[in-house]
């Protein structure tokens, strides 16, 4: 069964037109991330979907009911904010209640929910605390709490993380793929963090200016690109883009080769001028110009490499992309 | 650590600059009580002296217990600038909710017609608010002042509030939608809560103009019945003779509850609830 069913859904406020038909299915226990740059309408689609904004013209279904005019809280969905929104004057165990009383849910059920979500997210020591006297990574597992125990349809999150340090946003990412595992529930997840899309994602949906760019698996978007926007938004490093000319005399196409496809070799087509070179420890990241081109080499292992020497990259010609000048793919 | 914070000599020239100011804006209200415990002769002849064995005298305090029906004045006083008080903060934060909340054909417009009020004083319309009130039978009754004063102070609240209502956080209210509370639930229980330091400000900016006022209550409500403090005192202030001992008694009587509302809303101002609710 599918969870959402978006139809040619478009959102305009006032003369701008901010989400431009958009379609799309959710499956059932599928886990759906939305990415694309800040302002390409992701946030916007997430809200229309939860019912804060309404369509300007198109069709939402969940789980096969139509809900264009449905309230929120009556669409079955539960939405973690990146900024917690917690209830400043209640404490955690109201946060995650308060829905189900205003449902009018019975009370040994709302117990019995708020235990349960409180387990699963470690949070049992704190249910009476407040969210002032929370740090930062147990108010945003509150939050996450309090979709939880309302037991949605589809769980909608906004860009959860990005109020988190590194450390505590790698942590709460697993934590949030592990929940994904035990509710087997769909989710919609909103970021423009690349790497959370690839890691989090059964499905991702690009956006740019409102519009789909592309929609399918992370393997699929990173093997085969519907065109050179995708191409160089998964992936981190992003993929290299040159003319393809530089390679092959007179070829007027873009060449795409993602960082970890380059390596070092003695006669490799690319002579570049190294700029920087990051130490990972594992990994090297080499950011040379090739004429007036930047690009990054991503080599495994540790390299002595320093800037303002010149070498040679190489790469495999099946691990290349070629784009024409409108960003399509050009065999 | 700031340099300029640790420095002694900047926190003795900063804490002297404000007890100076302190002595000087209470000095009057010094004056005025320890003249009210003088005899008439005492407070002309040394006026800032402090009352002695001589001079001490609660003549002020029993001529205004005596004279006038002074309990029913501080009641009026009382019902209206409380009254007042809960009507413009009721109205006033509902308004800016309204147009900091909502996106509505006009909004722009109504909030600065709103604003007006701020900019053109009430008084230039007495005589048709009198006018008005006495077609609506309202003049010589409480209500007539409550709801004047509600107007005046509703421009300023109205300002005031919708930008504070401006920077609570779109997230806090949209996940009070999502968990169905409705729109007043919202206002009341997570809005309200957060811009109470705000809240308080507005009140103790109305409150003391509506409690020192005496245009209106001599204008719009004269009678014994529905006389306020202020005018009550008007009594021992006579064109040819004044009763100074009772001025400044009911002038000391007058300054407590104001005190007192002025604590219970300072304490307002104090947030930390408010804290942890976003980021």
């Amino acid at each position: 069964m599918t969870a959402l069913t978006l139809t040619n859904v478009n959102k305009s406020f006032g003369a701008v037109h901010v989400l431009k038909d958009i379609s799309l299915t959710v499956e059932d226990g599928e886990f759906v991330v939305f990415v694309g740059p800040s302002g390409c309408g992701k946030s916007t689609l997430l809200r229309v979907i939860a019912g804060l904004e309404d369509a300007t013209s198109g069709e939402i279904r969940i789980a096969g009911e139509q809900v264009n005019l449905t309230p929120p809280s009556k669409r079955g969905i539960a939405m973690v904010f990146q900024s917690y929104a917690l209830y400043p004057h209640l404490s955690v165990r109201k946060n995650m209640s308060l829905a189900l009383r205003q449902e009018g849910q019975p009370k040994d059920v709302i117990e019995q929910r708020v235990a349960n979500a409180a387990r699963m997210l470690n949070l049992d020591p704190y249910l009476d605390r407040y969210p002032s006297e929370l740090s930062g990574g147990q108010r945003q597992r509150v939050a996450i709490g309090r979709a939880i125990v309302r037991e949605p349809k589809i769980f909608l999150f906004d860009e959860p993380l990005s109020n988190l340090d590194a450390a505590l946003r790698m942590n709460t990412r697993i934590e949030i793929a592990n929940l994904h595992r035990q509710l087997s529930a769909s989710m919609i997840y909103v970021t423009h963090d690349q790497t959370e899309a690839m890691t989090l994602a059964d499905k991702i949906v690009v956006l740019r200016d409102g519009r789909v760019e592309q929609i399918g698996s992370p393997m699929e978007l990173y093997n085969n690109p519907a065109n050179q926007f995708v191409a160089g938004f998964l992936g981190s490093p992003s993929m290299n883009f040159f003319p393809a000319g530089l390679v092959n005399e007179g070829d007027d196409r873009t060449m795409g080769v993602r960082p970890e496809d380059l390596f070092l070799s003695d006669d490799g087509p690319l002579l570049a001028q190294v700029i920087h070179v990051e130490h990972l420890g594992g990994d090297t990241n080499v950011i040379a110009n090739v004429q007036s081109h930047q690009v990054t080499a991503r080599l495994f292992g540790q390299h002595s490499i320093e800037a303002g020497q010149s070498l040679r990259l190489g790469f495999s010609a099946q691990k290349t992309f070629h784009f024409d000048a409108d960003g399509l793919p050009a065999a | 650590m700031n340099k300029a914070r640790t420095n002694p000599l900047n926190t003795f020239a900063m804490h002297g600059a404000l007890i100076f100011y302190t002595l000087i804006a209470l000095f009057p209200v010094f004056v005025i009580l320890i003249n009210s415990f003088k005899t008439r002769k005492a407070i002309f002849k040394e006026p800032l002296a402090l009352p002695d064995t001589e001079s001490f005298s609660l003549i002020g305090y029993q001529t205004v217990l005596k004279q006038g029906d002074f309990f029913l004045y501080f009641q009026n006083s009382m019902i209206v600038t409380v009254a007042s008080l809960f009507l413009i903060l009721l109205f006033g934060a509902m308004a800016a909710y309204a147009l900091s909340e909502y996106r509505f054909r006009g909004s722009k417009l109504l909030g600065l017609y709103l604003a007006l009020g701020i900019m053109i004083p009430i008084r230039i319309g007495t005589v048709a608010i009198l006018d008005l009130m006495v077609s609506t039978g309202l003049v010589n009754t409480l209500w007539a002042l409550i709801l004047v004063y509600t107007a005046q102070g509703l421009p300023l609240a109205v300002f005031i509030l919708s930008e504070f209502m401006r920077q609570v956080s779109d997230d806090l209210k949209n996940a009070g939608r999502i968990d169905g509370l409705s729109e007043y639930t919202i206002f009341f229980r997570l809005v309200l809560p957060l811009v109470r330091p705000a809240m308080a400000t507005v009140a103790v900016f109305n409150m003391i103009p509506i409690w020192n006022d005496l245009w209106f209550p001599l204008i719009l409500a004269p009678t014994e019945a529905t006389k306020t403090l202020t005018l009550g005192s008007q009594v021992f202030i006579g064109q040819f003779v004044t009763d100074w001992n009772a001025v400044l008694s009911a002038l000391s009587f007058a300054i407590l509850p104001v005190l007192a509302l002025y604590v219970i809303f300072s304490r307002q101002l104090i947030r930390g609830i408010t804290s942890g609710a976003v980021k």
